[in-house]
């Protein structure tokens, strides 16, 4: 059987290192395979986050060959096994131990959005009706498994470590599917502009790249808030016309 | 908000990175590309001449409208020009560059396109390196000190939807460009329809023009992506969305077959009016 090196990131805080770990590949073979492989070989304490291994619980986040993905779906016949294949956590969250880091930040981000606010019922039983045409637009939005991939390779968190004042692509994704919502009334808008600090957001569509759900994140999500929260506090004519018309 | 502080990793130099992909050919075509087109443009503008062919309607898009004739070419005249002759209000030169038509109109499409969605992305990943590529360190002065969109100056980016205005109004005169190339002055003094290459490349640029303009994200906000229930639109405006948002899922090609286009028009209009090329009449 073929055989392949994996460089993990090993160890923590100033002590981590890489580390070689060479096992045994087979076709079909992902990249957590070989993870669990070296655990059950060679490295009975590396640490990693898994859950599902079908690339829908969003627990296996990590960087192979520098790039964010997830680990179950990164199948090894993509990748060049002649060279050891680097495998690493996520770089915008702080560090636990090998593979593992505490996205914990990105919760507490998320319970600081205005939860969904529905208006009243639409008939008598308590009921809604929607178009569907409505919805389709946020039903993309849901896909989101909360892998936090987008938000590791967002350079505004990534390289200018702004966790206090960035809300990070998955939360923007997350805004867009409550704010595009056809039956919510809450506004969000102040909160993207201010504390989501929305506008950190260079539109350099990395999140898009790497979002294993396909989500057109920057597209479909970002820009159109950027373009709600121009509307609300940049273009002085939609600020006029709200004033006169009192929408 | 106020988050707890989080211990991070260290800010990474310029280029680290573990990627093992070719990641610097996306930055490095753009650099090329857009570079290469803002020094043709600025070298066009700053000609003043053959910027119409004579015994033709030909004009090109850099030019596009003629305010006044160059004063280079006076007492000649284009034909294209709204208001006359170059006035003696607006200086000749400026500093040790010649003024042009060209440039009292370039900034309205040239504004555009630097606020556009997609070329902001572009350029703030090939020119400025913020970041260079995806997972790739970024220069290091920059670090926590990076301001984005957030702050000024780039703050001012947001108002792309007024050069997108401006955009279309200039859609319409390229358009009208387009149809009138299609009238070549005749022996008999008169102008009558014609077809000449020109005509054709002077009819592809506001077409690819108007797939990049009308798949702008500002114009897809305000025809329908700023409605919660787009179904409560008028059908037309449902249409209209929709047609939008297809034009705008494939922004980036026409970002750059546009720009390509333009250019391309220009050298067409540049080199048979100086008579290097022969415009070919297909009718
Ligand atoms: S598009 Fe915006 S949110 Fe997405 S990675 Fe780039 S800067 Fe971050
Ligand atoms: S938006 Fe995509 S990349 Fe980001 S957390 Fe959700 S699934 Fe992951
Ligand atoms: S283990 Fe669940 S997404 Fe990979
Ligand atoms: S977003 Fe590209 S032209 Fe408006």
């Amino acid at each position: 059987m073929p055989q392949a090196t994996f460089r993990i990131w090993t160890g923590a805080g100033d002590d981590a290192v890489f580390k070689d770990f060479a096992t045994d590949v087979s076709e079909g073979m992902v990249v957590l395979d070989a993870i669990h492989q070296i655990q059950a070989e060679s490295a009975p304490t590396l640490a990693c986050r898994w859950n599902c291994k079908a690339g829908k619980c969003g627990s296996c986040s990590a960087e192979v060959n520098g790039k964010p993905r997830l680990m179950c779906m990164t199948r090894l016949d993509t990748l060049d096994l002649s060279v050891p294949v680097t495998v690493e956590p996520m770089k915008s969250f702080p560090h636990v131990r090998d593979l593992v880091t505490d996205v914990s930040w990105n919760f507490r981000v998320k319970k600081s959005i205005k939860p969904f606010k529905p208006r009243k019922p639409d008939a008598p039983d308590g009921t809604w009706r929607m178009q569907q045409a409505d919805v389709d637009r946020v039903q993309e939005f849901r896909k989101c498994i909360e892998c936090f991939l987008c938000q590791d390779v967002c350079h505004v968190l990534r390289d200018h470590h702004k966790h206090p004042e960035f809300a990070g692509p998955r939360h923007f994704v997350y805004t867009a599917a409550l704010e595009m919502h056809p039956l919510d009334t809450e506004d969000r808008l102040s909160h993207m502009k201010n504390e989501g600090g929305i506008g950190y957001c260079n539109i350099t569509k990395c999140c898009t790249k790497v979002c294993p759900e396909h989500i057109t994140i920057t597209d479909n999500a970002i820009i159109p808030l950027k373009e709600r929260v121009v509307d609300e506090y940049y273009d002085p004519l939609t600020r006029l016309f709200k004033v006169f018309t009192g929408k | 908000m106020s988050r707890v502080e989080l211990k991070l990793p260290q800010l990474r130099p310029l280029g680290a990175t573990q990627r093992t992909d070719a990641w610097w050919i996306q930055p490095v075509l753009t650099l090329l590309g857009l570079g290469a087109f803002i020094v043709y443009s600025t070298w066009a503008a700053l000609q003043g001449t053959h910027y119409w062919v004579p015994g033709t309607n030909y004009l090109s898009p850099m030019y596009s409208p003629v305010l006044f004739d160059s004063w280079q070419i006076a007492p000649a005249s284009s034909g294209h020009a709204w208001f006359g002759a170059w006035p003696d209000w607006i200086p000749k030169n400026l500093w040790v560059l010649s003024m042009t038509p060209a440039f009292l109109i370039l900034w309205a499409p040239g504004g555009f396109r630097f606020t556009c969605y997609y070329y902001r992305g572009a350029y703030y990943k090939a020119f400025w390196a913020d970041p260079v590529s995806c997972a790739v360190g970024e220069p290091k002065f920059r670090g926590t000190h990076y301001r984005g969109e957030h702050k000024f100056p780039l703050l001012l980016q947001n108002i792309h939807r007024y050069f997108l205005y401006l955009a279309l109004v200039f859609l319409v005169f390229l358009t009208y460009d387009a149809i009138i190339s299609y009238r070549f002055l005749g022996d008999d003094g008169q102008k009558h329809f014609g077809v000449g290459i020109g005509s054709l490349v002077l009819t592809i640029n506001p077409i690819l023009l108007g797939g990049y303009t009308l798949g702008c994200h500002s114009l897809r906000h305000l025809i329908g992506g700023k409605k919660d229930c787009i179904t409560d639109c008028s059908g037309a405006r449902q249409g209209a969305y929709r047609g939008v948002s297809c034009l705008n899922r494939r922004h980036m090609l026409f970002a750059w077959l546009s720009l390509f286009w333009v250019g391309f028009t220009d050298v067409y209009v540049r080199l048979v009016s100086m008579g290097t090329w022969t415009d070919i009449r297909i009718l």
